[in-house]
């Protein structure tokens, strides 16, 4: 019977081709849209680290001090850490793994006579940031926490920095020039750029794009004079050069807890340290919170407003363009009266013309999705000619490839219900008369 | 033109008429909330900067020893202006469209209890106000005097110019000549007053705090360095940046130019609104895509009406209509269904505006997108059934007398 419906609706759409490639056209335009923008979003909003965000965790404190008036950063606790909370909670060490980190610009200058010293994003962290975040190695190896405490000038750097430098050798034991000072290479990175780049949030301006070049230990970078890329000062007497003992928030903490109750289990002790240090008179306030990665990044918003502002209009267009084709499969069955009053006659259920115009709108549907994958294609290449941060990872994957024809079909198979039904109610007699 | 038939036919086809108007409706409330959209982000790239945009450019150097931040000013600014075509070069923190180094909270009190704002702090030295060309509407600009040298972000006791809308926002009605603020224990007072100097990042600003700008003047010095602003005429600009560039890689081998951040300010200006006319040309597709979406739906369900009744446009044209009377009919019968769609249209708007206000900072819709949203739709309209409804008129008489 589905051939026979197919061979039907084939020969009906070709009878009328404008109104055909009007429907599908329209479709088309609007599926591309959705699938461009959704595309889009799903990237923006992505698991940066799939098999391990469930288990890695932000926490916050209002480190506002007693003595001030309230805060006013309001309902939000603040983005980042103080140093002297942030380092209080690494020594504490009571997650399985910790790091805090921050994002430099940091100079570059190559070993080559004639080579030109370029600014790179810097990373200035401590051990765990490498088996925490699943960091790939290439060559060598992170520092260990010893190498923290005992400022090594010892620097982890990406392959692509490495390709750069020294034509993609293993540059292990080698030295780097940054910042007019000598590093150690002791680790090369395999191609590693989590997107969103959510270990940055707040701590540089990029929340997407390629990855950090170099990797170094937090203290000796300090150290040698090193500034974080984002400082908030929340009381007077706040120094680039003093930012350890500054009231300048810099800094964030990532930490892995494997399950649940270590999560709750670490929640209690960010809530007794936060009412401790109000007891000692530092805190004004003893609220803390610990977000797991995926609900950090979604209360933080991470994805810009205007991609949700796209996804929210190609979704209005999309329904505009449904509106229209169940207007149009409408006019064309209620044409073919006559041609149903016939079928009807001569035994056809009701059901079997319900059919009949389902299979019609469904072709139409594969043909707006075909044409649709081409629209999508069409402007994700626009997109990627965008001057935006992630534009250069628009690319459509088997998933929204196969989403494409999913949104075809739903949606031409919604626009047909109506004009199908209106189909197998029309009464044979009165179209036979008329005949 | 009698509009009773006309309703009367439209009963009948209900379903129909609903699918237009709903149709009508949804593009009604896109239409006017893309429209406004659009508005608001061309109003953003016709910013008025209060600077000669055309005349001036920037060098930017970083990666250079802080102990060395003196020599490099003293030698950055005798090579610059050794350059043929140079009118001015002074040294700027902050850079309009360029590098944003002076964002912060101010109050109106010493004990910091009245927040004023967060504004902009362009800290300049000498010749820097000239060259930008800022206009002072009262009070007085910078004397000798005013610049001295400072240590840590910017001079920390200083008189100051700032816009006209900054001071409105912080002492509405009063003249703010010789009026008081605090960025924490730093005191500044208000000499003067400039018509407009834009934030660098105007995109991230909405309405007139686009504007909330304050110059700061002062020595160049360890602190002020590295941040220059070139003034040459506008046809030589060009020209002068490409001649500073090796002139820097020359007199200052040991920093690094910033090739980003060293550009004319007109280009400038481009690249930081280079999304937002993504974003608008992205609209006006979708409204293209959208108004034609629509025609062709309502060009589709008409010629299928005009077909339908082909047999009764016969009868009346038999029985004494008119070709323009059959004409009138379709125009007038869109006209009603578009008004009705256009008046649910008009209710969706201001749904979807509120929408948009709670999740994005988006201003209220003003009430005239709402009759410029309608003519366009009742234009779309008529110009979408003037196809069929000549086809419709077309009919002759002669229809009305055969069988089928």
């Amino acid at each position: 019977m589905f051939a026979y419906y197919l061979d039907l609706a084939l020969h009906s759409l070709r009878r009328n081709k404008v109104l055909t490639t009007l429907m599908v056209l329209a479709l088309a335009l609007g599926i591309g849209a959705t699938i461009t923008t959704l595309t889009v979003l799903k990237l923006l909003s992505g698991d940066p680290l799939p098999q391990k965000s469930t288990q890695l965790f932000y926490p916050q404190l209002d480190p506002y001090p007693k003595d001030q008036p309230f805060s006013r950063s309001g309902k939000k606790l603040p983005w980042l850490m103080s140093y002297v909370d942030a380092m209080n909670l690494l020594h504490a060490r009571k997650a399985e793994r910790q790091a805090v980190m921050a994002m430099s610009e940091v100079k570059v200058t190559p070993q080559a006579q004639d080579g030109k010293p370029f600014y790179a994003h810097g990373v200035m962290t401590t051990a765990d940031f490498f088996p925490m975040f699943d960091a790939p190695f290439q060559y060598g190896a992170g520092w260990a926490s010893a190498d923290d405490e005992s400022r090594e000038q010892v620097v982890v750097i990406a392959g692509f920095l490495n390709d750069k430098l020294f034509g993609g050798a293993n540059s292990v034991g080698r030295t780097i020039h940054i910042d007019d000072r000598d590093f150690r290479i002791i680790g090369v990175l395999r191609p590693w750029a989590p997107q969103p780049r959510f270990y940055a949030l707040h701590l540089s301006g990029r929340n997407y794009g390629m990855g950090d070049a170099v990797f170094m230990p937090l203290l000796s970078a300090r150290a040698d004079g090193m500034t974080p890329s984002t400082v908030m000062s929340y009381g007077p007497g706040s120094d680039m050069q003093h930012l350890e003992t500054a009231p300048s928030i810099w800094l964030g903490l990532w930490v892995q807890l494997s399950s649940t109750d270590e999560a709750s289990a670490y929640k209690l002790f960010l809530g007794n340290y936060a009412q401790q240090q109000v007891a000692l008179g530092r805190f004004q306030l003893s609220r803390v919170a610990l977000s797991d990665l995926m609900s950090w990044l979604h209360n933080e918003q991470v994805v810009p407003d205007d991609v949700r502002l796209q996804a929210g209009l190609a979704f209005g267009f999309l329904l505009i363009c449904v509106v229209n084709t169940v207007g149009l499969l409408l006019a064309k069955c209620l044409r073919r009266s006559r041609e149903i009053g016939v079928r009807r006659a001569l035994g056809a259920s009701r059901g079997a013309i319900f059919a009949q115009f389902m299979v019609e709108a469904g072709i139409v549907g594969v043909a707006g999705g075909v044409l649709g994958l081409g629209f999508a294609e069409l402007g994700l290449w626009g997109i990627r000619h965008q001057p935006a941060q992630y534009a250069s990872l628009a690319h459509l994957d088997l998933s929204m490839f196969l989403f494409t024809f999913v949104v075809a079909l739903v949606s031409s198979l919604i626009a047909g219900l109506l004009p199908a039904w209106r189909a197998c109610v029309v009464a044979p007699a009165p179209q036979l008369k008329a005949a | 033109m009698q509009i009773r038939p006309i309703l009367a036919a439209l009963r009948r086809h209900r379903l129909a008429t609903m699918l237009v108007a709903l149709e009508i409706a949804l593009a009604c409330a896109v239409l006017c909330n893309a429209c406004f959209l659009i508005a608001n982000r061309v109003a953003l790239l016709h910013v008025v900067s209060g600077v000669d945009e055309t005349a001036l450019a920037t060098v930017q150097l970083t990666g250079y020893e802080d102990s060395h931040a003196v020599d490099l000013n003293a030698r950055v600014l005798a090579g610059l202006r050794s350059i043929p075509g140079m009118q001015s070069v002074s040294v700027l923190n902050s850079i309009p469209f360029g590098a944003r180094r002076g964002t912060a909270g101010i109050t109106l009190d010493m004990a910091g209890q009245h927040f004023g704002g967060v504004v902009e702090f362009y800290v300049g030295g000498p010749g820097s106000m000239q060259a930008l060309g800022l206009h002072v509407t009262s009070g007085r600009a910078p004397q000798v005097d005013d610049f001295r040298t400072f240590e840590g972000l910017m001079p920390t006791d200083a008189s100051v110019q700032i816009t006209r809308s900054l001071a409105e926002h912080l002492w509405p009605g009063t003249d703010p000549l010789g009026k008081d603020f605090w960025l924490d224990k730093w005191h500044y007072r208000v000499v003067g007053v400039i018509d407009h100097l834009v934030r660098p990042d105007p995109s991230n600003w909405q309405g007139d705090s686009k504007d909330w700008s304050i110059f700061v003047p002062a020595l160049p010095g360890k602190y002020l360095a590295g941040s220059y602003l070139l003034r040459a005429d506008p046809k030589d600009i060009s020209r002068v940046l490409r001649d500073a560039r090796t002139t820097i890689a020359k007199i200052a081998p040991d920093a690094v130019f910033d090739e980003e951040g060293s550009k004319t300010l007109s280009d400038l200006r481009t690249d930081s609104f280079r999304q937002d006319r993504a974003m608008v040309g992205m609209l006006v597709g979708v409204i293209i895509a959208l108004l034609l979406v629509t025609a062709l739906g309502i060009v589709g369900l008409v010629s299928f009406w005009v077909a339908q009744r082909r047999k009764q446009i016969g009868i009346r044209r038999a029985i004494g209509a008119t070709r323009a009377d059959i004409l009138n009919y379709f125009q007038t019968e869109n006209f009603l269904i578009v008004t009705f769609g256009i008046v649910l249209g008009m209710l969706l708007a201001f749904a979807l505006n509120l929408l948009l206000m709670k999740h994005y900072e988006l201003p209220r819709l003003p009430l005239y997108y709402l009759p410029i949203g309608a003519l366009i739709l009742w234009g779309l309209g008529q110009l979408a059934v003037l196809g069929p409804a000549l086809r419709a008129a077309a009919v002759p008489p002669v229809v009305a007398t055969r069988s089928v």
